[in-house]
This record gives C-alpha cells, sequence and structure tokens, in this order.
C-alpha cells in the first residue's frame, strides 16, 4: 500500500498548499482564543498588549448573557427532541422502500438544508405573516426543527442503509416481532447515529443565526445577542468571551458526534 | 403423511419482472432438498418466499399442511441460515444463539443454557463469550447454524450457506451438515448454485430456470436421465446434440445429451462394438485435467464434441491434434431430451 | 398485543410506512412546503405605496418593481459576482487540499485533516465572521503582518484599486471576498475529497503505464473525475454566497447584497412582498446553476 504511493508523492510545492490551505482554516478560531485574554477593551490592536482573566467575571456577571443561553438551549433542546423523532421516522420510512413519489420526498428532506438558510427564514415568516402569528420561542423552534431534521434523517439514513437487510430477516425468521426488532437489533445499531445526529442538530441550532433572525420576533438567543453586539461594540472584551464560549459549546459535541460516526466513513452528515 | 412445505402454483412478480412462475413441490418431512440454478433462477426467492421474508403474488404456501401465505416470518415454525450468516455484530455468539429464545421470553439462565448446548452440536462451546467480528468464516458458518436451530424448527432453511468458505472447508461442512441433518431429523431446504454440493448432498433436487422448476428429480436421475438441453448442461457436463445433427447420427430427429465419459475416442482403423453410435471427426484439441483428459473432436456432422478419457486411453499411438479419430458410444448412453426453450 | 399488531403491520407494507412516514412529512410538507408557499404567494401580493399596507391581490407589480430599478439589478449582478469569484477562488484553494488529504496523505495525517478541516466548519459562524473583523481590521493582526513583512505598500495598493478596495480590508469588497472564501472552502474541500478517493490508485498507475506524465493524468483522469466532487461543492459555495446577509453587513463596502435586501426590506421597510421577490432571485440562479452543471456533465461520473 505504502509502495503504492511512494510513486506518486506529492511534490513540495503540493504538500505546502495543502498545509497552507489548513492554516487558513483555523486562523480566525485562534484569533479569537487569543483576544479573549487581551487587556486592550477599545482597538483591535495586535499584538494585545496584555493578558488577562478580568473578562471572564465580567461576562460571567452579565444577566442578559445568560438569558440569551438560557433561551439558546432550551431552543436547540426542544429542536433536537423534535428533530430526533421526526427525522428517525423518516429515515426509516425512506432507508429501503421504493414507492412512486419516493424521489420527490427525498428532495423535500434534503431541501432545507440544500436552499440557504435566508429562503427558510422569509418563507417561514412569509407564512406566519398570513397566518397572522406572533413570533417567539415557538416560532424560533419552528424555523430550527426544519434544519435539524434533514441532520438528524441524513444521519439515521446512512446508517440503516449499510445495516444488511439480513439482519432484520434473521431476527423475524428468529421469532421477533417488530418491536423487538427494532428493539434488540436496529436501536443498538443506530444509537450512535442518533446521538451524533442529535448532537450535530444541537450544535446546528444552538448557533444559527439567519434563520433565527427572521423568526425571533423581540426574543434574543445568543447569537442574536452577538449579532447585536457586532454593530454595538461598546464592550469587546465580552463579547470576545462569549464567542469563546460559544466555540467550545459548540465543538464538544461536534467532536464527539465525529468520534461516534467515523468508523466507516469520513464523510460527515451535514 | 403431509408435506413439511407445500407450493402450490406459487408466482411472485417484481414489477413487470416475473422472479418465479408457477412454482409447485411438496418437500416430505426430513428430506434433504435442494433448490438448485443458476444466480437468478428464482431458486432464493422461492426460499424467501418459504421463510416468509417474501409474499407471493400468486398461489399459497403451505407448512404442515397449515396455509402459511398470509404468516409473517416470526409465527413461522421455519428457520433460516443466510448467506452473509447476518450474525448481530452487537451481541456475543452466546446471544446470538440466544435470541430466538429470549424474544419468546426465556429467562436468561435457561437461555444460556440451551445456547451452550445447540454451540456443543456444532463444536463452538469455548467461542460462547467472544463477538462474531472475532471469528473466522466457518466459524461463523456454524455460529448462524447453531442459533438457526435452537428454536428447534421443524425445517431449516440454508440460503447458499457454504457460498463464502473456501473448497476446503466447505467439503468438510458439507459432510457436517449431511451428518447433522440426520441426527436431528429436520427438512434441509438448501439453496445453491453448485451441481457438485446438490448432487453430494441432497436426496432430491429441483432444477431452476427463469423462474421455474426445469426439472425435480433425485440426483442419480437428475444425472443420468436429463430431461432438457439445459438440466444437462447445468448438471455436470454433457455434449448436447441438436435435433438436425442427431438426424445425421442415429436416423431420427430428436436432440440428446452424452456425457463426456461415456463417449469413446478411437483411431479410424480401431475396431467398434457392435450396436455402437459412431462418428468421425478432427481432433481439435485434447485438455489435461488429472484423473481425466477432455478430448475436443470436431465432428463431421459439424459440432464439436467432448470425450473425457482416463490419461491411459486410448492405447497404441496417441492421436496428435489434427489427426482423424473415431467416437463411439453404446446407444442406450444418449439421453433423448424434450425441446426445452432455447438456450440463450 | 404487540405481536397480534406486527403481525398485521407485516403483510401492509404500504400501510406501515405511510404510519412512519406520515409524521415527518406532515412537518416538512406543511410547514416548510407551505411555507415556500407563503413566500411565492407573498412576492406575488404588492404593498400599497401611500398606506404602506400590503394589498392581498395577485399582480406582478413587485417582480416589476424589482427588475426595473436599475438599483435592484445591480444588487443581483453584485452578488452574482461575487458568488462566482468566490466558487472559483475555493475551488482553487480546496483543489491542493483535498487532493493531498484524499490522495498522499497516510491514515493518520488523513484523519488529521479531516477533523482539521471539519473544526473550523463547525465553529460557530457568527464567531467566525467577527473574528474575520478582527483579523481585517485597520490596526489588526493582518495589517500587523503585512507590517512585519515589509509589504504595507502592496496592501494599500490593493485597497487603492477601483470597486474591489476600500478605505481597509475590513470595508472593501476584498475583504468581503476573503472572508467568504474562508467560510464555505470546507464545503468545497470535503465533497472534493470524497471524489479524488473514490478514484482508485491503479487508474492513476495505469495512466502512468501508459506512458502519461504526472501532470497529463492529472489532466486526463484525476479531474474529470473530481468533477462530480467539485460540482458539489460549488454548488455549496455558489448557493451559501447567494443567500448570505451576515457577511455582507458584518464586513465589507456598502453595495447592498440580496440577502441584505431580503432582510431589510422585511424589517425596517416592512415591504414583504418585496423581501418575497428578492429571496426568490437565489433560488432561480441556484436552479439555473444546476441546471448548467447537469448540462455540462458535471455529474454524470457519480
Amino acid at each position: 500500500m505504502r509502495s503504492d504511493r511512494d510513486w506518486n508523492r506529492p511534490s513540495t510545492g503540493a504538500r505546502i498548499a495543502a498545509f497552507a490551505g489548513l492554516a487558513f482554516l483555523h486562523l480566525p478560531v485562534w484569533v479569537i482564543l487569543l483576544y479573549a485574554f487581551t487587556t486592550e477593551d477599545r482597538t483591535y490592536q495586535f499584538p494585545p498588549p496584555g493578558l488577562t482573566l478580568h473578562w471572564f467575571a465580567v461576562a460571567f456577571a452579565r444577566e442578559d448573557i445568560w438569558a440569551a443561553l438560557r433561551l439558546s438551549l432550551a431552543v436547540a433542546t426542544v429542536a433536537t427532541a423534535m428533530a430526533l423523532v421526526l427525522g428517525t421516522l423518516a429515515a426509516f420510512a425512506l432507508a429501503r422502500s421504493r414507492f412512486r413519489g419516493r424521489e420527490a420526498v427525498t428532495l423535500l428532506f434534503v431541501l432545507p438544508i440544500a436552499l440557504p438558510g435566508i429562503i427558510t427564514g422569509i418563507a417561514l415568516l412569509s407564512a406566519f405573516k398570513l397566518g397572522g402569528i406572533q413570533p417567539g420561542f415557538w416560532t424560533i423552534v419552528t424555523g430550527h426543527a426544519t434544519f435539524c431534521i434533514v441532520i438528524v434523517y441524513n444521519n439515521v439514513i446512512a446508517r440503516l442503509r449499510r445495516l444488511p437487510q439480513s439482519w432484520i430477516e434473521a431476527s423475524m425468521d428468529l421469532g421477533a416481532d417488530g418491536a423487538q426488532t427494532f428493539r434488540y437489533v436496529l436501536l443498538p445499531q443506530i444509537a450512535t447515529a442518533l446521538l451524533a445526529g442529535g448532537m450535530l442538530a444541537f450544535a446546528l441550532s444552538f448557533d444559527e443565526i439567519i434563520v433565527t433572525l427572521f423568526t425571533a420576533g423581540h426574543e434574543r438567543t445568543l447569537p442574536i445577542w452577538f449579532f447585536n453586539e457586532l454593530f454595538r461594540p461598546r464592550e469587546r472584551p465580552i463579547t470576545n468571551v462569549v464567542a469563546v464560549t460559544v466555540v467550545l459549546v459548540t465543538l464538544v459535541p461536534i467532536l464527539l458526534a465525529y468520534r461516534l460516526t467515523r468508523p466507516g466513513t469520513t464523510e460527515p452528515n451535514l | 403423511m403431509t408435506a413439511a412445505i407445500e407450493l402450490r402454483g406459487v408466482g411472485r412478480r417484481f414489477g413487470s419482472v416475473t422472479a418465479l412462475e408457477q412454482v409447485s413441490l411438496a418437500v416430505a418431512p426430513g428430506e434433504f432438498f435442494a433448490l438448485l440454478g443458476p444466480s437468478g433462477s428464482g431458486k432464493t426467492t422461492c426460499l424467501r418466499l418459504i421463510a416468509g421474508f417474501d409474499r407471493p403474488t400468486q398461489g399459497s404456501v403451505l407448512l404442515d399442511g397449515e396455509d402459511v401465505t398470509a404468516t409473517p416470518p416470526f409465527e413461522r415454525n421455519v428457520n433460516t441460515v443466510f448467506q452473509d450468516y447476518a450474525l448481530f455484530p452487537h451481541m456475543s455468539v452466546a446471544d446470538n444463539v440466544a435470541y430466538g429464545l429470549k424474544v419468546r421470553g426465556v429467562p436468561a439462565t435457561a437461555r444460556r443454557r440451551s445456547a451452550l448446548e445447540v454451540l456443543g452440536l456444532v463444536q463452538l462451546e469455548e467461542l460462547a463469550d467472544r463477538r462474531p467480528g472475532q471469528l473466522s468464516g466457518g466459524q461463523k458458518q456454524r455460529v448462524a447454524l447453531a442459533r438457526a436451530l435452537i428454536n428447534r424448527p421443524k425445517v431449516l432453511l440454508l440460503d447458499e450457506p457454504l457460498g463464502a468458505l473456501d473448497l476446503r472447508l466447505r467439503e468438510e461442512m458439507q459432510t457436517e451438515l449431511k451428518t447433522l441433518q440426520h441426527r436431528l431429523g429436520i427438512t434441509f431446504v438448501y439453496v445453491t448454485h453448485d451441481q457438485g454440493e446438490a448432487l453430494s448432498m441432497a436426496d432430491r433436487i429441483a432444477v431452476f430456470r427463469e423462474g421455474r422448476i426445469e426439472q425435480l428429480d433425485a440426483p442419480r436421475v437428475l444425472y443420468v436421465r436429463p430431461r432438457t438441453a439445459f438440466v444437462a448442461r447445468f448438471v455436470g457436463s454433457a455434449n448436447v446434440v441438436e435435433a438436425h445433427v442427431a438426424a445425421r447420427l442415429t436416423g431420427e430427429a430428436r436432440p440428446f445429451a452424452i456425457r463426456p465419459e461415456l463417449i469413446e475416442v478411437l483411431v479410424p482403423a480401431q475396431p467398434v462394438r457392435a450396436g455402437a453410435i459412431t462418428c468421425e471427426g478432427r481432433l481439435e484439441d485434447v485438455q489435461y485435467h488429472g484423473a481425466a483428459s477432455r478430448w475436443h473432436v470436431r465432428i463431421d456432422a459439424g459440432p464439436v464434441l467432448t470425450a473425457a478419457r482416463p490419461e491411459s486411453e486410448p492405447a497404441g499411438q496417441m492421436p496428435a491434434a489434427g489427426d482423424r479419430v473415431l467416437l463411439a458410444w453404446s446407444p442406450e448412453s444418449a439421453v433423448p431430451l424434450v425441446e426445452g426453450p432455447p438456450i440463450p | 398485543m404487540m405481536r397480534v399488531l406486527s403481525a398485521k403491520l407485516y403483510g401492509r407494507r404500504g400501510f406501515y410506512l405511510a404510519l412512519l412516514l406520515l409524521p415527518p412529512l406532515l412537518w416538512l410538507g406543511i410547514v416548510y412546503l407551505g411555507s415556500l408557499l407563503a413566500l411565492l404567494l407573498q412576492s406575488l401580493y404588492a404593498i400599497d405605496e401611500f398606506t404602506a399596507r400590503i394589498v392581498p391581490e395577485l399582480t406582478l407589480a413587485t417582480y416589476r418593481q424589482l427588475l426595473s430599478h436599475p438599483a435592484n439589478v445591480d444588487i443581483i449582478l453584485r452578488t452574482l459576482g461575487m458568488a462566482v469569484a468566490v466558487t472559483l477562488a475555493a475551488a482553487v484553494i480546496a483543489f491542493p487540499v483535498a487532493n493531498y488529504m484524499a490522495r498522499h496523505a497516510g491514515p493518520a495525517m488523513k484523519g488529521f485533516f479531516y477533523v482539521g478541516v471539519m473544526m473550523p466548519m463547525w465553529t460557530s459562524y457568527l464567531v467566525k465572521v467577527y473574528a474575520w473583523r478582527l483579523v481585517l481590521a485597520k490596526q489588526g493582526i493582518l495589517s500587523w503582518f503585512v507590517d512585519q513583512l515589509g509589504l504595507t505598500p502592496a496592501l494599500e495598493g490593493a485597497l487603492a484599486a477601483p470597486v474591489v478596495g476600500g478605505p481597509s480590508l475590513a470595508s472593501s469588497y476584498l475583504g468581503m471576498f476573503i472572508v467568504f472564501v474562508y467560510m464555505w472552502l470546507p464545503f468545497m474541500i470535503l465533497p472534493l475529497a470524497a471524489a479524488l478517493e473514490r478514484v482508485p490508485d491503479s487508474l492513476l498507475q495505469a495512466s502512468a503505464d501508459l506512458g502519461a506524465r504526472p501532470g497529463q493524468t492529472f489532466r486526463n483522469v484525476v479531474l474529470p473525475l473530481a468533477l462530480p466532487g467539485l460540482a458539489a461543492g460549488s454548488v455549496f459555495t455558489f448557493s451559501l454566497t447567494l443567500g448570505d446577509y451576515i457577511i455582507p453587513s458584518v464586513v465589507g463596502a456598502p453595495g447592498y447584497f440580496i440577502g441584505m435586501m431580503v432582510y431589510q426590506q422585511q424589517g425596517t421597510a416592512g415591504n414583504i412582498p418585496l423581501a418575497a421577490a428578492f429571496s426568490v432571485v437565489p433560488i432561480v440562479l441556484i436552479g439555473l446553476y444546476l441546471a448548467l452543471a447537469k448540462r455540462l456533465g458535471a455529474f454524470d461520473a457519480l
């Protein structure tokens, strides 16, 4: 294997280009980490004149941040729960079946991710306006659940397609009915896909801004709080601290999800 | 005696494709019954209809005299050994074997005991706590067998169970399966595309072709008296002589089959036994196959016939490629065939 | 009880399927598809100039307004131009990364690259935009680096260029372009790497064996087989750029983009019909792009 690739060694230039591309992707994330500790509170001066933990304490005492965080967590939890149920049902229905109109249904289940978020946002808003629905917690959840379903669906269906049909048949052959087959054979096999899909959905919802700005009304999720700060840069260091926190909160479930889905494929199920 | 399995005019269509058409057969209790055919001939579809994974679009399936056409697999007293074994990777070997008991609500200790007992039957007790992923192909095969036996089914369905094993292991398992079947007295329905396997193991064989049963007979009958050109060629190898050639050789315009080992190769001057059918031709080549050699002779009537002779024959000077030779066989060796559908 | 139910359902595959599919289908069918229809409906309404109220009568007036105002056409062209530029740049930068991780890296290095590409992709979107503001700011990290390297005149020259330039990187189309490329780069790398990974080594060996130099092998074997990945990635970068409104409002020159118009028209201006009509533009453009890619055979090797 190794020797197969030896004749095909990349040139030094190709190698440098690859690593430079990767470095480019990581540059801003590290910048944020650095700025969260800067002592300078008015400009983006680089290098920072000094480093401090002071801003973490300040951010910690801010009730508006806590309120936004609580709302974001609540929205992400509810949206993820809905997505887990609806996405899993859809994946089971579409994994192996063949029926007329299946293509159209499959398309519908990727459309919320395939079309730009702004379409989902303005479309939902149009519907809410037409239906006279007041924006609030549930309108945010509605928007998030719509694309979270796709995440869970993609993860679960990818796993289901890798399960041999003969496992289900073997289970039924040995006397297990549908419910027993689901509990003893299917559930253990899709558990990690469910967990991964759920965590990705949670992270995506927690971080969502494009759809949320259309559906939130006067509610402020953490990304909306953050977005407002970008235009009213009163307390930059606090924004920096929140940024670091958000990165950590979203990254942990994502890395876990990656680990859970890794055997077999290296592709993420977007 | 009621048949263990009976299919009555069973057909299965998938959209516009007919996988199985008008299949009727009855398997006696305790019989070793093989479904033999090339891939896509309908034999696996047939097995799946018996197991209940699929339902016929036509006809009915009876188990032990009871119509089970609409019964789901978990309500049928038949079990299956899958081609890919279908062992559950998240369960230990013992849990895999005990699965059939678990879903029937047998308590844990009792089912463990039974599982070990059945594993003993296939000499795998010591691997009870391994995962399927840690087993070799042959071991997986045995576990799959043990798992299918734990519910004491009246009928065991085996879908190409030895297909993934290498030759030596396959021959070993053939003997073992046959012994096990005798010991347990269970009806076996065995799907295979390997005619040698079917001939050596089965009591009766149904030869499938394009969704239909072409011939259903005991192995010996199937070999000695194939009904159609397809069976003659698929079960063992045979020279199939078409009607117009047959007319020139025997005077009767009816196709027949002749096994290569029943054709004698002679040099033209050699004396021929009285009553034998003979034809002259040119030797094209001789293939060495160890115990016997295969002689390909283009006969003057047109086609190439193959004769299989032991190494020592023919005595005297060996003809070389290009030489004239004489083929001879006794009339009763030639099996008249019915005109089946043409072989593509 | 369960068993009886299960046995009943087993025979009725269609019914069982419908039972599973109904809840998610209802959700996406009513909530999502319904909303898209509502969007289309809203775009066919118009706003009354005097009362500033939406008149619920079907009319093409809003679309006429959208396409007859030169300013609106400018916005569409500006967004389209940015989307094309970003897609091209992302493809050029992504290729060496994807090629290295798919075809040259050993298993450990491959894992490192996948995580390395996915981590920034999944890092908070807003935080990344914000970070770029810090990087591109007048006294920010990039100008510090440029200064350390003694390249300040070159940067100033670039910023002095017409159209793409501006007072600083943070308030120029050049800066916006960099941020867009950065944001969507992983969406180009991953499908491209997946496509390249499916190219068997034996094909490259066969090409070399038949006398092709590495460059020829790349052009004649690798590139055509990577095309579906490139196409898939470009659909992402193209469509994401068309629909984004956060990046143009946080980084870049004052010129409007489609997304910003949608957001502004529904918000401060309260003109939902015009916002809806604007949002139909990216859908049409993406549809055209997909049709074009399909025609050029970009998905044929799939």
